[in-house]
This record gives structure tokens, C-alpha cells and sequence, in this order.
């Protein structure tokens, strides 16, 4: 299915994400990788922090979709696959792995790029490549 | 008011994603679809935010410490190790397979699509364990150092 390439609002989205990145730098000093964020609430020892900014910053994650509605009067549009199965393994790589290389898309590809890191290029190459990879197969290959 | 400033952060991380359509896998998965229906806004996405981030940072990390705390909290590894390649390569593998990443998939949480209430479940389990993993390597890495010091 096709999706519409919007160069603008990207441009504008992602901006709004880097802006995001530098206001959580610049208040608690923390890079705005998500698999991080996360993680750093879950056990062991994630409730000990009580109510951290982390815990914060994904509150604010949660209620984007409910000011978006307030603003837009509707639902952002979303096509989310109905295989379940399919999406509970990608959900166990997806929280494996990141908390296992130490980042994802936010952590690595734009604040660990942002930092100049090295590990942060090499680790976006890689799991780009093996997206790249997997969809290919998946979608052109085994044709699901 | 540091977690007034948080929220409205994560708020604007959330939206940023929103607008982006990041938060829709079909438009993610669109882009790793190189040879089929390809849609290039996630480089747009990645370019808009390090256009951001990367003059912010430098700008921001000038002063001493951050406004609301003691320190800077910088990653300190610079050496490529076995658990990054293989973390990312393993992310990289589900990331292909839903569409989703962390940031998208807990902001696209409140629409409730069954989907994504999965992914965030397996996801969060997925981390945990990492997370154990983690230490348990480190737990072994340590008995191992004390056992040859021993000797």
C-alpha cells in the first residue's frame, strides 16, 4: 500500500523531534533515545526512581495523540498490521535488541548522529541495512 | 518546572512523530521498501531532526551543567563491541518486520489499534530481559575476574 512521500511535514516533524532532543539536553542533561527512556523505568530497579523524568517525558509521548485530536478533530492516520503474532516477535526484537545495542532510531540515529559517535553511526547502518534486508524479504520475497 | 519543561518535550517528541507520520508503520515500512513502494520521508524525518539536534547539542553542552541537573549524562563507550552489532542487527530485524520503534509505537499507543498494544507488550518484555541479560553478563564477568584472582 502506498503512503504519500511529504517532504515538508517531515522536514517539519523531525525538526520538532531534534528541537524535543536539545530541550531534554539542555534541562536534564539526557539524550532523548526512547529504548533508553524506557528501559530505565523497567524493572530491575526502574521503580526505585519513583516519578523521574523519564517516566515525564514518556507521559508527554502518551498524550500526543489526544492533543492531536483536540487540535485536528480527528485520528492521525495509521494502517497497523492485524497479524498479531507477527508484531508480538517484532515487538521482543525490537525491546531486545535496543536495550541490547543500546539504543534505536532516536538513540542512535538522530541523537548519537547529532553527538558524532561513531558506535551510533555504525549501530544505525546496521540495523538500517538489516531493515532494508527483512522488508525486502518480506515483501518481495515471501510476499507477505 | 523541570517537569513541566519534560512533559512538554515528550509532547513535542510525540508530535513531531505524529506530524511525521513516523507513528504509522505502513509509512516506515515504506521506506525500508526500496524496491517496491518506496516513500523517502523517513531520511527527511532523520535529516529534519540532526539539522536540530546536532547545533543544539554542541550549543547546550558549552555550559557547565544542564539547567536541572548535576551533569551532562553522556554515553561513555566509543569501542564497536559484539552486543552493539548484534542489538542493532536484532532491532533492526523487528524494526523490518512491524514498522515500529519504541518512540512510534508508545505515542501511537492512545489510537489502541490491537496491534500496537501487542507490539508494546512484547516490547517491554523484550527490554526487561535485556535488561537482565545485561547484568547477568556483568554478574559473570565479575565471578570469572574474581575466581582468576584468586588463583
Amino acid at each position: 500500500m502506498q503512503t504519500e512521500f511529504t517532504p515538508l511535514l517531515s522536514l517539519l516533524g523531525g525538526g520538532l523531534i531534534g528541537a524535543s532532543a536539545v530541550l531534554l539536553m539542555a534541562t536534564n542533561g539526557r539524550i532523548s533515545g526512547i529504548s533508553g527512556i524506557l528501559s530505565r523505568i523497567l524493572p530491575p530497579n526502574g521503580a526505585s526512581q519513583g516519578v523521574s523524568p523519564s517516566l515525564i517525558f514518556v507521559i508527554g509521548l502518551l498524550i500526543s495523540v489526544p492533543v492531536w485530536m483536540l487540535i485536528n478533530g480527528q485520528a492521525p492516520v495509521q494502517t497497523v498490521s492485524k497479524n498479531l503474532p507477527l508484531l508480538g516477535v517484532a515487538g521482543v526484537l525490537v525491546g531486545f535488541g535496543s536495550v541490547l545495542g543500546s539504543g534505536c532510531t532516536s538513540g542512535h540515529g538522530v541523537c548519537g548522529i547529532s553527538r558524532l559517535s561513531g558506535r551510533s553511526m555504525v549501530a544505525t547502518i546496521t540495523f538500517m541495512t538489516t531493515a532494508f534486508i527483512v522488508v525486502l524479504l518480506l515483501r518481495h520475497v515471501i510476499g507477505a | 518546572m523541570n517537569n513541566l519543561i519534560t512533559l512538554v518535550a515528550g509532547l513535542m517528541f510525540g508530535t513531531g512523530l505524529l506530524l511525521s507520520g513516523m507513528a504509522n508503520p505502513a509509512k516506515v515500512q515504506n521506506f525500508l521498501d526500496l524496491f517496491g513502494t518506496w516513500d523517502p520521508s523517513l531520511a527527511f524525518v532523520m535529516g529534519g531532526a540532526i539539522s536540530i539536534t546536532m547545533p543544539g547539542y554542541w550549543l547546550v553542552t558549552q555550559r557547565a551543567k544542564p539547567f536541572f541537573n548535576d551533569v551532562f549524562h553522556m554515553p561513555k563507550s566509543t569501542d564497536f563491541d559484539s552486543r552493539l552489532i548484534s542489538g542493532a542487527t536484532i532491532f533492526g530485524v523487528g524494526w523490518g518486520l512491524g514498522g515500529f520503534c519504541p518512540g512510534p509505537a508508545v505515542t501511537a499507543l492512545p489510537l489502541a489499534a490491537t496491534g500496537t498494544i501487542i507490539f508494546v507488550i512484547m516490547m517491554l518484555i523484550g527490554m526487561a530481559v535485556a535488561k537482565y541479560f545485561g547484568l547477568w553478563c556483568h554478574r559473570r564477568a565479575w565471578d570469572l575476574a574474581g575466581k582468576t584472582s584468586k588463583m
